[in-house]
């Protein structure tokens, strides 16, 4: 029996495939223009592996703002859900705060004994998501995982403005004079910390945190935003995977 | 995953209310009636009806007049105001038309604002609703503000207002508040017979039927059709009971509320200015009218009040009376009242009541539905 979670994001598509009795298995693929087409490009791959969808050997959780789009899935759940049981699951802590950086949304999410008791997400704004590194990644002709390595080497920048647009007109004028990338890396880094950071802080609590999706394995955001936080952030292996194991273990509970 | 809401075949939907209210209107005024354009639950109605007068709620609820509007106004600002002041300014709302004056009050710092521009097109008398209940002489002065309001519309209506008409007027208004009441208690029921995406809509329509009498027998007739509707229906599998709360849904009904439903909710109270909130207290029909109505309206749960400690008490009852499974918690853009009492809500529901709180903060603009919709779920999911 395979029990599979499949997170289809804004900018990655996730899946983790859970085999009874065994660890979760994982992969990513961009998401893309087409979830549709992503959602079909993971059947083929399931199918590579002799994990075929649609059979009773099979049972099927979509999950993240592309859940609609999977044709073949038995049950769809929201990504706040999925990342309490895959963040609880990783972590091995059923009582902490998660947060989650993605590509459109950050969420912060409450768990209790396991269970989602509150969640808190970002407004329309990109400010404080993977957009936002991304989009500043580009502009300093690097890639998110460039950003973090160039900014552990730099002295943060101020970069006040919490509209991606405007914040990429700050960057260019730090360009403009000349300043080094080092510290234009750290200065969006920082701006991205100081965003969820706030976020955190509106939504309360004071226990450790967890840090799930994109960012998870990079342990410079995690000190950058834990100092904002005066709280403990903890990144976890396979971190981005949390949605993914999350509703692949969701579906095993729902059998 | 969603499914169809149930509606009657016999439902009638706000935008169907809305025009059908025109041509109903339109005739009143052929017939020499006088109408009055109201915004607020605030508004002691039965002013106007002692004068002989009608009103029409003027509340803006859709993404019209808006682009209008902020010729004038900033963009960020409440959409409830905003389209409501663009649909008069850009002449878009028959009933603002019709309108022979409008009777307003200070209520929030936007719509008190607005008013002042509004003078520029309509008679607008505002009344000047004092910022709390607590301070010394706040009674005293809303009652005097309520006896200068009635020798305005009397001037502005041509019909002079008596103790006898407003205590008739008073003694009408209770009747109708009191099967408003009923039918919201309707959703005391458990399961509950009837979708609250179909009962605030009624409520929401009301403002669009000119007699009182009309609205109560509507009220009670689908009071009855309700729990004629109870007693066929069978046991279903249990929804969570939602209660919704903060700014007025009229404007993000389907975007919210329905939306809640086709997820697998049961939205079964509310505690905005269109629920129970504004009509669970009668007005006393002995003694001074004038200080019954004050005495009334002043208790009104708004966050315009400060402090509004009355709508904590209010929450609490409906969450045992509706038993309630979770609160959203509905905040119109800029709208620094309810959004600033969120943070007491919010504490109040989660550490004293232990329930599930959803905060929702929007316009009525379509942008955001998708995330609307991520969060509803979830929440939902929570409750499971």
């Amino acid at each position: 029996m395979y029990f599979i979670g499949i997170d289809i994001g804004s900018t990655a598509a996730k899946t983790a495939v859970i085999k009874e009795g065994q660890e979760p298995r994982c992969f990513v693929l961009p998401t893309g223009w087409s979830s549709r087409e992503t959602a079909e490009t993971i059947r083929r791959r399931l199918a590579e592996e002799e994990i075929p969808v649609e059979t009773e050997e099979t049972k099927v959780l979509a999950t993240g703002y592309g859940r609609i789009s999977v044709p073949y899935a038995d049950r769809c759940i929201t990504e706040i859900t999925c990342h309490g049981r895959g963040g609880a699951y990783l972590s091995g802590s059923g009582d902490c705060t998660i947060i989650d950086v993605g590509g459109q949304d950050t969420k912060v999410i409450t768990l209790e004994d396991g269970v989602v008791t509150d969640f808190l997400m970002n407004d329309k704004c990109s400010a404080g998501t993977g957009k936002f590194l991304e989009i500043m990644a580009n502009r300093l002709g690097s890639h998110i995982s460039g950003l973090f390595e160039l900014a552990e080497g730099g002295k943060p920048l101020a970069i006040s403005a919490m509209c991606t647009v405007f914040a990429e007109s700050e960057v260019i004028s730090h360009i403009g004079s000349g300043a080094p990338r080092e510290d234009i890396a750290a200065g969006v880094v920082d701006s991205v910390a100081a965003k969820v950071a706030q976020l955190c802080m509106r939504h309360g609590g004071d226990g450790p945190c967890v840090l799930t999706g994109g960012l998870s394995e990079q342990a410079y955001f995690a000190d950058t935003l834990s100092g904002k936080l005066g709280r403990p952030v903890r990144g976890l292996k396979d971190g981005k995977y949390a949605g993914a194991i999350g509703a692949a273990l969701l579906c095993m509970d729902m059998r | 995953m969603t499914s169809e809401l149930k509606l009657p075949a016999n439902f009638e939907d706000y935008t169907d209310a809305k025009k059908n209210g025109f041509l109903r209107v339109m005739k009143l005024k052929e017939e020499g009636k006088k109408v009055v354009g109201t915004f607020c639950s605030y508004t002691p109605s039965e002013l106007v009806m002692a004068a002989d007068g009608v009103c029409v709620g003027l509340c803006g609820s859709s993404e019209d007049g808006i682009a209008f509007a902020e010729k004038t106004l900033p963009k960020n600002m409440c959409p409830l105001i905003k389209c409501s002041y663009g649909l008069a300014a850009s002449d878009a709302c028959p009933y603002f038309y019709f309108s022979d004056m409008i009777l307003a009050e200070t209520t929030c710092d936007g719509k008190k604002k607005m008013f002042e521009l509004m003078k520029k097109l309509k008679p607008v008398h505002v009344m000047q609703l004092p910022p709390g209940r607590e301070g010394t002489g706040a009674l005293d002065f809303w009652e005097q503000e309520i006896r200068r309001a009635a020798l305005a519309i009397g001037e502005q209506l041509g019909k002079e207002i008596t103790e006898e008409a407003l205590h008739r007027a008073i003694v009408q208004k209770n009747r109708e508040r009191r099967a408003m009441v009923e039918l919201y208690e309707v959703g005391r029921m458990e399961p509950c017979p009837v979708s609250g995406y179909e009962i605030s809509t009624i409520m929401d329509s009301l403002q669009f039927m000119f007699t009182s009498e009309e609205k109560i027998k509507l009220l009670e007739e689908k009071r009855n059709e309700f729990l004629a509707r109870a007693a066929e229906d069978g046991k279903g599998r249990r929804k969570p009971r939602i209660m919704i709360t903060g700014c007025p849904t009229i404007g993000v009904r389907d975007k919210i509320i329905k939306q809640a439903e086709l997820l697998g909710a049961s939205v079964v109270a509310f505690d905005s200015c269109s629920g129970p909130r504004a009509q669970k207290e009668a007005v006393s029909e002995s003694g001074d009218p004038y200080l019954a109505l004050a005495k009334k309206y002043l208790n009104i749960n708004c966050a315009v009040m400060s402090p509004n400690p009355g709508r904590l008490d209010a929450l609490d009852e409906m969450i045992a009376d509706y038993r309630i499974d979770g609160v959203i918690e509905v905040v119109l853009q800029a709208c620094h009242t309810f959004a600033i009492e969120a943070a007491e809500v919010k504490r109040f529901i989660t550490k004293e009541k232990k329930l599930p709180y959803l905060y929702l903060e929007t316009d009525y603009s379509q942008a955001d539905s998708g995330q609307i919709d991520t969060r509803l779920s979830a929440f939902l999911e929570m409750m499971q």
